[in-house]
């Protein structure tokens, strides 16, 4: 049973769980969580290896549906219609809801074909010039524009590692997403570049709802202001981030947090 | 209680809990031979307590160095954060516990003439009785992270304020009786008011006990 | 405090370090040893094959020096251009003059071992330029499949003896043989050609390539792509295995089998022989374009499907152009093969002698690893650098079309 701090302020769900279990052929691997992903918070996911965190996020985007022996039970809303409804649109769905990857993966195509991709493939821009504009605003609300600004011919898998995650980023925000699911963006990057990262997060914060995997709890406390913490497939806890860290409810939690797991 | 995945830091937790033991010792120490210093009129035991108060104050500086480096390495959160934090509080309250048995030593070498004419001098050692223990509990429930134990030291401070008022109602009636021994009256006044101070850091320490131990301060029960 | 001698420096280690430097020196020998006989054998086999072939793009002329003005032939330039331009020509006697020319010349008997259609290379110059009827011109013109034999000091004693005393004439000689390249088949050496046998080629490739190319890649994309994974997958990824080992005359066989008695009159034809190829090359392009796509890395699969593309863009728009190369390789070797085969073709009937080259995919053909066998295959001494030098003419369009692909490949290589 969910352990659900009740100091929480009422928000409005831009996505919500209800008992979402995931099975990979017969082993469960997600129990029956429910959670409501609003706009203005970043929630973080957090866990020990294997504990299904990353599973749950990637429902959000059915990117499970990639796994031929995944299947998901349950509801999960955007704005509150199911995305598992038979009439769902996968792709549109994707364009709402977009990802960044744990390793940043740039297609080995330039800056530009990187970011201009997703707007061409959805029809978001008529004409050179919309294109133009919709790469240098996701630049520049990606922190990158500067950076890139003369060489967008350049190949995408020559910057360096931060600024490719960055341009995933960038990436994920030229479809004009509502949420942006995070997983564990920053565990391939050196601190400066995570520093990079997480303040760009925070820019973020408010325009797109943000869920942040993530190992690090330093990162979840630092990035987020919601946390939930899964545990064999379930998720234990969940309230303010400043709770969790200083005072959680379960003691499941806190061993974790506390480094008594183990 | 689950240990730390990293032995360090379980190490680095229990050497602050027997600094902080220790310091909660020596500061019950000098409580008490602070009262028998003033009760026997001894003064060279008194400048012993005195000169032993350093000790504390250098255990206090000790624990604020190992506080901040588990802070800085150890990154704790939860209940970790919470008892190094109140670690910290703790050790300034306790550093100033020992200040207080010091200035009863330094009142009880000012006091002239035969003490024994004084009957607060039979309350004072049954004050500061209560006083030590209260000390002695607080440290052991901070030890154990025991909320329940911290919120009964609190509740002790009732009798060591009773303490305090009765003494210094007899002590202003003797002043009035006997003008003479006012100066030493007043002394003893003081250390009474010093008594009753360590009974009120003392319950400080307990409300920090219970943060630590809970996450909450104990609930509000008369002000 | 005695020295202690490092752990790393006993005397069992040093001997152990001398035997592990020896054994590494030995392998780098090896390998040394096994590229560099790779490289005598393939040069070897070049040096060979230029030196034998080198005589096949030459033939032996006898100089003729042929007066128009004199010989009076005369012709309307205009009518030149016609199509009846040879047989105007013929009927003027064209043929006789140069006969006479040949014998005032070179004396009647060498005048005999003329090549018998050495007047057509006369009468394809005056088409080029009817301005030479106004003038003396010396041609060089083929001698008789006979005569040349006797130019290399084989065949008959009198041939032999003719040819020495026109040599010292200086009316012999051996001249490079630019029709080598432009005549088709034709039972005299001094007149064969490759030019049909290449055109064939030529086409017959373009067939394979665009019957397997697409359908090898689309098998290969779906296999990867889309087919669930189970039983009958996985049997038909063994048949493809097995597919690809199969001997080539089996393809021919079915070739005869099947398409013959759909088209029975394309016999010989590039069509049919482009097929058959194509059902031999299909495997192994299906099985290289496997492990191309399974090569490409799934988080460029992620990061397609994440920014919202549909299956069918991810596999176009990322999977197959990251997967070009490795296909395009596969394809190389799947062509390269086809181009040298010759025992599928055979069962359908490309065998055939042709002697003009191919009109387009249903006319009858033959392909150059058939026409190499077909010259091997004859008598007449005259054949031998002929068949060498269509050998390199292979090799030569195995290279270009090699390094056509290579060009592509190099193309389409990105880093990921």
């Amino acid at each position: 049973m969910t352990v659900v701090h009740d100091n929480l302020e009422k928000t409005e769900a831009k996505m919500s769980a209800k008992d979402v279990s995931v099975f990979y052929g017969d082993k469960k691997a997600i129990d029956e969580v429910s959670i409501d992903i609003p706009t203005e918070y970043v929630t973080a996911f957090i866990g020990p290896s294997g504990c299904g965190k990353s599973t749950f996020l990637r429902t959000l985007n059915r990117m499970n549906d990639t796994i031929p022996s995944a299947r998901v039970e349950g509801e999960i809303a955007l704005d509150g219609q199911d995305i598992y409804r038979s009439g769902m649109d996968v792709v549109q769905l994707r364009a709402r809801v977009g990802m960044v990857f744990q390793k940043p993966n740039p297609f080995p195509k330039s800056i530009y074909e990187n970011i201009a991709y997703g707007p061409k493939i959805h029809g978001l821009a008529e004409g050179k010039d919309e294109l133009d504009a919709i790469v240098e605003k996701s630049l520049k609300r990606a922190g990158l524009w500067e950076e890139v600004k003369d060489r967008l011919q350049d190949s995408g898998t020559a910057l360096s590692g931060g600024q490719q995650q960055r341009l995933c980023i960038a990436r994920a925000i030229a479809v004009d997403p509502e949420v942006i699911l995070m997983d564990e963006p920053c565990s391939a990057l050196d601190p400066i570049a995570t520093a990079k990262i997480e303040e760009l997060i925070a820019e973020l914060n408010g325009r797109y709802a943000i869920v942040i995997v993530t190992h690090s709890m330093q990162q979840a406390a630092r990035v987020s202001q919601r946390t939930a913490f899964f545990h064999l497939g379930k998720m234990v806890e969940y309230g303010r981030t400043s709770d969790i860290f200083t005072n959680p409810h379960e003691k499941r939690t806190q061993d974790y947090i506390t480094g008594r797991y183990g | 209680m689950h240990e730390h995945t990293v032995k360090a830091f379980d190490e680095d937790i229990t050497r602050l809990r027997g600094l902080i033991a220790e310091m909660g010792g020596l500061s019950e120490a000098a409580i008490a031979r602070s009262l028998e210093a003033l009760v026997k009129g001894d003064d060279e035991l008194a400048d012993k307590v005195i000169k032993a108060d350093k000790k504390i104050d250098a255990l206090e500086s000790e624990i604020d160095k190992l506080s901040v480096r588990i802070i800085a390495l150890r990154a704790p959160m939860a209940d970790d954060l919470r008892e190094v934090i109140a670690a910290l509080k703790i050790a300034g309250v306790v550093e100033r516990i020992g200040d207080y048995s010091k200035n009863i030593a330094k009142a009880s070498k000012e006091i002239g003439g035969n003490r024994k004419q004084f009957e607060p001098l039979t309350l004072l050692p049954a004050m500061a009785e209560v006083a030590a223990e209260m000390v002695h509990d607080v440290l052991t429930a901070y030890a154990a992270r025991d909320a329940e134990l911290a919120r009964e030291v609190i509740a002790t401070d009732e009798k060591v304020d009773a303490f305090y008022n009765s003494i210094f109602r007899n002590l202003v009636s003797h002043m009035v009786e006997n003008p003479s021994t006012i100066s030493s009256a007043a002394q003893m006044l003081f250390i009474a008011r010093n008594l009753e101070r360590i009974g009120d850091h003392a319950t400080n320490v307990a409300e920090m006990v219970h943060f630590a131990a809970t996450g909450n301060y104990p609930p509000d029960e008369d002000g | 405090m005695t020295e202690r001698i490092a752990t790393t420096r006993t005397p069992a280690f040093e001997a152990r370090l001398k035997k592990r430097y020896a054994a590494e020196r030995r392998f780098k020998a090896i390998g040394l040893t096994a590229i560099l006989f790779s490289i005598a054998v393939l040069v070897f086999l070049l040096a060979t094959m230029t030196f034998n072939g080198i005589g096949g793009f030459q033939r032996v002329e006898l100089r003729v020096p042929v007066d128009f003005a004199e010989a009076g032939i005369a012709v309307d330039p205009a009518a030149m251009q016609q199509p009846g331009a040879l047989a105007t020509l013929e009927a003027q006697g064209l043929r006789d003059v140069v006969q006479f020319y040949a014998q005032q010349e070179l004396g009647e008997d060498a005048a005999e071992e003329l090549g018998a259609q050495a007047w057509r290379d006369v009468a394809a110059a005056v088409i080029a330029d009817p301005a030479i009827l106004r003038s003396d011109v010396t041609f060089s013109l083929p001698a008789s499949a006979d005569l040349a034999s006797g130019y290399e000091s084989e065949g008959s004693q009198e041939m032999q003896a003719l040819a020495t005393r026109l040599a010292e004439q200086g009316q012999i000689e051996k001249n490079f043989d630019g029709g080598f390249l432009t005549r088709s088949d034709a039972t005299n050496p001094q007149q064969v050609g490759i030019w049909g046998a290449l055109k064939g080629s030529m086409l017959t490739m373009i067939v394979t390539l665009l019957l397997a190319f697409p359908i090898g890649v689309l098998a290969a994309l779906y296999l990867e792509e889309y087919a669930p994974k189970n039983k009958w997958t996985d049997f038909i990824e063994l048949s493809i295995n097995n597919l690809a080992a199969v001997p080539s005359i089996i393809f021919g066989l079915l070739g005869l089998a099947v398409f013959l008695a759909v088209f029975p009159n394309l016999r010989s034809a590039p069509l049919i022989g482009g097929m058959t190829l194509a059902l031999m090359t299909m495997p192994v392009i299906v099985i290289s374009g496997r492990n191309a796509i399974k090569a490409v890395p799934p988080s460029i699969r992620d990061g397609a499907l994440a920014v919202g593309a549909s299956p069918v863009q991810v596999v176009f728009h990322h999977v197959l152009p990251l997967a070009l190369p490795g296909i395009l390789t596969g394809t190389i070797i799947g062509m390269a093969r086809a181009l040298g085969e010759t025992a599928p073709l055979l069962m359908i009937g490309m065998r055939a002698f042709v002697a003009t080259p191919p009109d387009d995919f249903t006319s009858p053909a033959t392909v150059l690893p058939m026409q190499i066998f077909l010259w091997s295959d004859e008598i007449d001494r005259g054949f031998v650098e002929r068949t060498s030098a269509a050998i390199i003419v292979l090799l030569l369009f195995l290279l270009v079309m090699n390094g056509l692909a290579i060009y592509l490949r190099n193309k389409f290589e990105k880093t990921w």
